[in-house]
C-alpha cells in the first residue's frame, strides 16, 4: 500500500503549482499556526515526541528531545533556530525541492519550531549553490513578512519571530552542524568541540537548535493532523512520511515522500521505474547518501527504509539518498570517487582525517587499477578503523564508511582486480 | 571539586576541570601536540584520547570536562590503538628529517614517536610538501613539518593579540601561514618558536647551529626590559648560542619578549676587552694598573663635590652598590641613576614602583596608562594586561599618543596633560569609569616624567590614583613602568643625590669635574661639558665609550652573578654563563679594586659580604625572587611647586629593536629594526 496523496506533507514538490504564499494557502499551510502556537510550548514538544519525528539530516536524532535541551527559562542570552539547509551530501536533493517549490512549509515549520524552542530568530543556512532556491526562499519570506506571518505577533501568534537567509560558500563540512554555526558566525568553517553542545553555546555563543529543513517542514502537518497520524506510517521508532532521492540506474530517476519503513525494492520499482535492466541487473544500492555503507543486490532485495532496519545491516538511512548502481557499474572506481570526495571536504582540523582522506583516497585510486598487494586492502581497511571515531566530527567516520562498506561486500572483487592487475604486468618470463 | 578514577586512581578536581588535568594529577602523563595551558583548547590533534566508562569513543581529554564519579583509563588497547593510529596519520606526511631538523632532540613528535611510533611506515604514497613562509627575520619555518596544532595560530591571536596567523584551505592541503606574506609584527613572536612542538618554527639566528644536549644551560634574568623575565641562557664553550624562558607564574609565566631573546649577538660584537686611555686626543690600549692610575690621580686632585657618578640601565645592583659605597668614600654626594632625567622621587619605594604587581594586573577591573606604550616597553606586562583584558570587564584608558596598538582595545583619554587634568576635574567620563571600578590601576611611562615638568606629572598621577580610590590599604594601584633591568635596582640602592649632591642635569651642566658612568649609555654625550674628565664602566663600545678618557671593560648580563630588580622592585638572581671576553671584569670587582688601590677599601672582598651589605640598604634584596604584597598605607604623594606643561606625551621607546647597547650591537635586532623599525625616508630625487 502506497502512500496517498491526501497523507503527502509536501504537496508541491514537484513544482506543478506556485511556491507563493496564496498557492501555499490553498495547500493548507499556514492554517491555524497561531491555533498551534496557543497550545504552548510543552504541549507542541511534546506532541512532536509522540510523534516519533527523528532529524531528517542524517543522524536521526529524535527531534522533539533536542528541542526539549533547549532552556526553558533564559539566563539573559537569546536562544536561536538554526536551519540547516547546506544541503552538500552527494546524493541528496530532497531539501531543494522543499526550499523551491514549497518554501512555505519551512517557513512556518521555523516560526512553530522557534516558538518550541524559545527563539525570537531565526537562521536559514542555505548552501551557496542553491542560489536560486535561496531567491525563492528570500521571496517567501519577504511575502510571510509583508502577510504578517513573520515578524512582530508573527501571524497573529503573539510570538516575535525573525527569520534570515544565509549563503554558504560551498564547503560540505559546514552542513555539520558546529561548523554550521562557526560559518554562520562568519568564521572558518570548523567544528566545535563538544560539550558544549548547541542548546548550551551555540551561535554567538547563545542556545541554539540546528535542524535540517526537512525536520523542521514537517512540523506544521504533524501538528495540524496530529502525532498519531505521523505515527501511524512506517514502524515502532522509525514513523513518518520521508522524502527519499532516488538516483542512478533507474529509470525514473526522482525526489518521492512515501512512508519510512518502506521496503527499498519497492521503493525503486513503484517510484523510480524499477532498476535499468530490471531488479536482476542491480548491482548494490547506497541507500542514504553517500556516507552511508553500500549494500549489495542480496540484502537489498528485503530490506525496509528505516533506520534501525538499514543500521541492522550496517548501513544507515542517513539522508535517504538512493544511489542505485547496476552491474555495469564499477563499484571500487565509484567508491574511490566518494573517497576523493571526501578528501576534498575535510575541514583539515582533526589528524586522523586531515591525513587519512588522502591516504584512503590515494589507496583507493590504486585499487581502483588494482596496482596494490592483496594485503593492502587490510591495510586500508586498518587505516578505516584507525580514523572512525577518533575525530571531533562526524565527517571521517561517513568518509571511511563507503570504503569499509566496499571491503566488507566486494572484497572478492578488489582482490580479482589486485590479481588482474599482476597478470597483465607481470614481467615476461625469460625463456630458458 | 569532582571525584574522578584514571587507572584506578582515585583524585579530586575541580569541577570545570578537563580530564587531561584529572590525568596528570593522578600521576598519568597525556601524549599532546595541540594542548598547551596558556591556550584555548583546539582538540584537534587528537593524540590525548582516552577511554572513559560509558562513552561510545575515546574521548579527547584536553576539552573534556570531568565529571563527579567519572572513571577514565588511559591505557587500554583501545587507547593505545587510537594515540598509535593518531602517530601513524601524523608521520605520513611529516618530512622525517629529523637530523637536520633544529628541533632535533627537544622536539614533542621525535619523543611521542618513541612511545607511539611504528618501527616502519605503511605509507607508500607520495608525501605532501609544503612552500616555506617568510614570517620576519627572527622565525624560521619549515612548513612541511607543520601538523597543523594550531598552537601559533592561537597564541598569535590570544596571548600576543596579533591575530596574524591562521590556517588556508582546508583538509590534507590546510596550511599555516600569514595568508598574504608578512613578518609577524609581535614582539613576542619568539615564543611561537617555543610552542610549536615540531620543527616547522625554529629560530632563525639558532638555525644549524647546535644541538640542545650540547648546550649547558644556565638560569638568567632578561635585564632587556623592566619585566625581569626569567630566562634560561643555553652557552657552548665561551658563546650565547640562545636564550629562552623559563617559568615564572609571577612575573613571565613562559614567555619573553623577542629583544631579550634574540639581541644576545650583540654580546660578542663591539664589545670593551680591555682598557682603554685616551692620550693626545686618540684611545690608546692600556692595561688595568695603568687605567686605575690614571683614575686616581684624577680623582685625587679633584675636590669631592666636583665628582659625580652616574649609573645606567643596564648596571647590576652589585656594582652600582659599589659606585656608590666608592662614591661615599670620596664623599661624594653626586649620584643619578635617572640617566632619562625622570622625574622619580626616591623618597618612598611605591613613588617608583610597579605597585600593584604584574600578577596583580590578573586582579585589576580598570587601567589607565600614561605616556606609556608597554607593549613596546614590556612586551611580556602587556600580555599581562592583554590576558586581564580578554577576561572582559576590563577598561583602559590611554593617556598618549593617539594611534597606538597595544593588542586590546583602550578608550584614549587624550596626549597630554590636558587629559590628565581632565580626568583630575572629572569632567572627562572616564574618570567616573575608574572610581566605579574596586581595583582600578595606572600604569605612568618613565617617558611621561621624563621631562621638564616631570615631578607636576608624577605628582598629578598620584593625585589621580587617589582621588579615584587606587590607593587603599589592601590595593594599590600606582605603577611606573620602568624599561630595563638596572634602573629598579639603582633606586631601591639609594643611587641618587645625596645631601648638596648634584642631580644629573648639574653635573653635565658643569657640576663636575670627574664623572664615573657605570653602563650609561641614555643620554646624549653631547651633553658633557668638554673640560669633564669621564671614565666609562661598561660591556659595550657605543657612543657613550667614545667620548670617555677612561674605559673599563664592564661584564655583561650573561657574565656576571649579579641581582637584577624588576619594575615591581622584585630582586631576582642571574647566574654567569660565560666568562667576560678578554680582560673585561665583573663590575663589582672592578670597582673593589680600584677602591683598594687609592686606600679607600670598600667593606667587603667577595659577593656574599656585597650581598648582606645590600640587604642592609634596602630590604628588597633580602628577599629574593619575593616582591612585599603591598597596600598603600600613606595617601600623601610626592610634592612639587611645578606645573603641567601643555606638550603632549612623547613615548621614550620608538625603536623597538635598537633600544639599548646590547641590541644596538646586534645584527638580529639590526635586520628586525630593517623590517619593523621607523622607515628611513628616501631622499628626494
Amino acid at each position: 500500500m502506497a502512500l496517498s496523496d491526501k497523507d503527502r506533507i509536501f504537496q508541491n514538490l514537484y513544482g506543478r503549482q506556485p511556491w507563493n504564499l496564496a498557492a501555499a494557502r490553498m495547500r493548507g499551510n499556514w492554517d491555524g499556526t497561531a491555533a498551534i502556537i496557543a497550545r504552548g510550548r510543552d504541549t507542541v514538544i511534546e506532541e512532536v515526541k509522540n510523534s516519533g519525528l527523528r532529524g531528517r539530516g542524517g543522524a536521526g536524532f529524535p527531534t522533539g528531545m533536542k528541542w526539549s535541551f533547549m532552556p526553558k527559562q533564559s539566563d539573559g542570552r537569546p536562544s536561536y533556530l538554526v536551519v540547516n539547509a547546506d544541503e552538500s551530501e552527494p546524493g541528496t536533493c530532497k531539501d531543494r525541492d522543499i526550499i523551491r517549490h514549497d518554501p512555505h512549509t519551512l517557513i512556518e515549520g521555523c516560526l512553530i519550531a522557534g516558538f518550541a524552542m524559545g527563539a525570537h530568530a531565526g537562521y536559514i543556512y542555505i548552501r551557496g549553490e542553491y542560489y536560486n532556491e535561496s531567491v525563492v526562499l528570500e521571496a517567501a519570506i519577504q511575502e510571510a513578512y509583508d502577510a504578517g506571518l513573520l515578524g512582530r505577533n508573527a501571524a497573529g501568534s503573539g510570538w516575535d519571530f525573525d527569520l534570515y537567509v544565509h549563503r554558504g560558500a560551498g564547503a560540505y563540512i559546514c552542513g555539520e552542524e558546529t561548523a554550521l554555526i562557526e560559518s554562520l558566525e562568519g568564521k572558518k568553517g570548523m567544528p566545535r568541540l563538544k560539550p558544549p553542545f548547541p542548546a548550551a553555546v551555540g551561535l554567538y555563543g547563545c542556545p541554539t537548535t540546528v535542524n535540517n529543513v526537512e525536520t523542521i517542514a514537517v512540523v506544521p502537518e504533524i501538528l495540524r493532523r496530529g502525532p498519531e497520524w505521523f505515527a501511524s506510517f512506517g514502524r515502532p521508532k522509525n514513523s513518518g512520511t520521508k522524502i527519499f532521492c532516488i538516483q542512478g540506474h533507474v529509470n525514473n530517476p526522482c525526489n518521492v515522500e512515501a512512508e519510512m519503513s518502506i521496503p527499498m525494492r519497492e521503493l525503486i520499482e513503484r517510484y523510480a521505474g524499477g532498476v535499468r535492466g530490471g531488479w536482476d541487473n542491480l548491482l548494490c544500492v547506497i541507500p542514504g547518501g553517500s556516507s552511508t555503507p553500500l549494500l549489495p543486490k542480496h540484502i537489498c532485495d528485503d530490506v525496509l527504509m528505516d533506520f534501525d532496519a538499514l543500521r541492522e545491516h550496517r548501513s544507515g538511512l542517513g539522508t535517504a539518498g538512493v544511489i542505485v548502481m547496476d552491474k555495469s557499474t564499477d563499484v571500487i572506481k565509484a567508491i574511490a570517487r566518494l573517497a576523493a570526495f571526501y578528501k576534498h571536504e575535510s575541514c583539515g582540523q582533526c589528524t586522523p582525517c586531515r591525513e587519512g582522506m588522502g591516504w584512503q583516497k590515494r589507496m583507493m585510486d590504486r585499487m581502483v587499477e588494482g596496482n596494490a598487494e592483496i594485503e593492502e586492502i587490510d591495510v586500508l581497511e586498518n587505516v578505516t578503523r584507525r580514523i572512525e571515531g577518533h575525530t571531533i566530527c562526524a565527517l571521517a567516520d561517513g568518509g571511511v564508511w563507503p570504503v569499509q562498506g566496499l571491503i566488507r561486500h566486494f572484497r572478492p572483487l578488489m582482490e580479482e582486480r589486485i590479481r588482474e592487475y599482476k597478470r597483465r604486468h607481470a614481467l615476461p618470463q625469460a625463456a630458458e | 571539586m569532582a571525584k574522578v578514577t584514571v587507572d584506578g586512581i582515585e583524585v579530586e578536581v575541580p569541577n570545570g576541570s578537563s580530564v587531561l588535568q584529572a590525568c596528570e594529577a593522578a600521576g598519568k602523563e597525556i601524549p599532546r601536540f595541540c594542548y598547551h595551558e596558556r591556550l584555548s583548547v583546539a582538540g584537534n590533534c587528537r593524540m590525548c584520547l582516552v577511554e572513559v566508562e560509558k562513552a561510545p569513543k575515546p574521548v579527547a581529554s584536553c576539552a573534556y570536562p570531568v565529571m563527579d564519579g567519572m572513571k577514565v583509563f588511559t591505557d587500554t588497547p583501545v587507547v593505545r590503538n587510537a594515540r598509535r593510529g593518531v602517530m601513524e596519520f601524523l608521520l605520513i606526511n611529516h618530512p622525517l628529517d629529523c637530523p637536520i631538523c633544529d628541533q632535533g632532540g627537544e622536539c614533542d613528535l621525535q619523543d611521542q614517536a618513541y612511545a607511539y611510533g611504528h618501527d616502519k611506515s605503511r605509507y607508500g604514497e607520495a608525501k605532501r610538501a609544503v612552500k616555506d613562509k617568510n614570517i620576519g627575520p627572527l622565525i624560521k619555518t619549515v612548513m612541511t613539518r607543520c601538523i597543523q596544532c594550531t598552537r601559533c595560530v592561537r597564541f598569535a591571536a590570544e596571548v600576543a593579540g596579533t591575530p596574524e596567523l591562521g590556517g588556508t584551505n582546508r583538509g590534507e592541503n590546510m596550511e599555516i601561514g600569514t595568508y598574504v606574506e608578512k613578518a609577524l609584527t609581535s614582539e613576542l613572536s619568539g615564543n611561537l618558536i617555543d610552542i610549536c612542538p615540531v620543527g616547522a618554527l625554529t629560530s632563525r639566528p639558532y638555525a644549524f647551529v647546535s644541538r640542545p644536549w650540547e648546550l649547558r644551560k644556565t638560569d638568567g634574568i632578561d635585564v632587556l626590559d623592566a619585566v625581569g623575565a626569567n630566562i634560561r641562557i643555553d652557552t657552548r664553550g665561551p658563546e650565547v648560542l640562545r636564550i629562552l624562558p623559563r617559568i615564572n607564574e609571577a612575573v613571565n609565566e613562559e614567555w619573553m619578549a623577542d629583544r631579550g631573546r634574540f639581541s644576545f649577538d650583540g654580546l660578542k660584537r663591539r664589545r670593551l676587552d680591555r682598557p682603554w686611555l685616551r692620550k693626545e686626543g686618540r684611545m690608546v690600549a692600556a692595561s688595568w694598573a695603568e687605567a686605575f692610575g690614571v683614575i686616581a690621580e684624577k680623582l685625587s686632585k679633584t675636590s669631592a663635590d666636583r665628582i659625580g657618578a652616574v649609573a645606567g640601565s643596564l648596571a647590576d645592583a652589585e656594582s652600582v652598590l659599589a659606585l656608590k659605597d666608592l662614591m661615599a668614600a670620596y664623599g661624594s654626594a653626586n649620584l643619578d641613576c635617572r640617566e632619562d632625567g625622570a622625574a622619580i622621587d626616591g623618597s618612598r619605594a611605591d613613588f617608583y614602583r610597579f605597585n600593584t604587581t604584574i600578577a596583580g594586573i590578573e586582579e585589576a577591573d580598570a587601567l589607565l596608562i600614561i605616556g606609556a606604550d608597554p607593549r613596546k616597553e614590556a612586551p611580556v606586562l602587556n600580555a599581562r594586561i592583554r590576558k586581564r583584558w580578554a577576561q572582559g570587564r576590563f577598561p583602559v584608558g590611554v593617556i598618549g599618543p593617539a594611534g597606538i596598538d597595544l593588542t586590546y582595545s583602550a578608550l584614549h583619554v587624550g596626549e597630554g596633560q590636558a587629559a590628565l587634568s581632565a580626568l583630575l576635574e572629572g569632567s572627562h567620563p572616564f574618570a567616573a569609569t575608574l572610581k566605579a571600578a574596586q581595583k582600578p590601576m595606572l600604569i605612568l611611562g618613565r617617558g611621561a616624567i621624563a621631562r621638564a615638568d616631570g615631578a607636576a606629572v608624577l605628582a598629578a598621577a598620584w593625585r589621580l590614583a587617589a582621588e579615584t580610590g587606587m590607593l587603599k590599604p589592601d590595593w594599590h594601584g600606582f605603577n611606573l613602568l620602568h624599561h630595563f633591568g638596572g634602573q629598579l635596582g639603582a633606586l631601591e640602592l639609594g643611587f641618587l643625590p645625596g645631601q648638596g649632591g648634584k642631580d644629573l642635569a648639574a653635573m653635565l651642566g658643569g657640576g663636575v669635574d670627574a664623572l664615573w658612568l657605570l653602563n650609561a649609555d641614555g643620554f646624549d654625550p653631547a651633553r658633557i661639558p668638554a673640560s669633564t674628565f669621564v671614565i666609562y664602566q661598561g660591556h659595550h663600545g657605543d657612543a657613550m665609550a667614545a667620548r670617555a678618557d677612561v674605559l673599563l671593560p664592564g661584564a655583561a648580563y650573561t657574565e656576571k652573578d649579579a641581582t637584577w630588580v624588576n619594575t615591581e622592585g622584585r630582586a631576582q638572581r642571574s647566574y654567569r654563563a660565560i666568562h667576560p671576553p678578554g680582560e673585561a671584569r665583573e663590575d663589582w670587582r672592578i670597582i673593589r679594586a680600584f677602591s683598594e688601590g687609592v686606600g679607600k677599601t670598600l667593606a667587603y672582598n667577595d659577593l656574599d659580604a656585597l650581598r648582606a651589605r645590600m640587604a642592609s640598604v634596602s630590604p628588597v634584596f633580602a628577599r629574593i625572587g619575593e616582591v612585599a604584597a603591598s597596600g598603600c598605607a600613606d595617601m600623601a604623594g610626592p610634592q612639587t611647586a611645578m606645573a603641567m606643561d601643555a606638550a603632549p606625551f612623547r613615548l621614550p621607546i620608538t625603536d623597538y629593536h635598537r633600544a639599548d647597547v646590547i641590541s644596538r650591537a646586534s645584527d638580529v635586532m639590526a635586520e628586525c629594526a630593517a623590517v619593523y623599525g621607523p622607515q628611513q625616508a628616501l631622499a628626494a630625487e
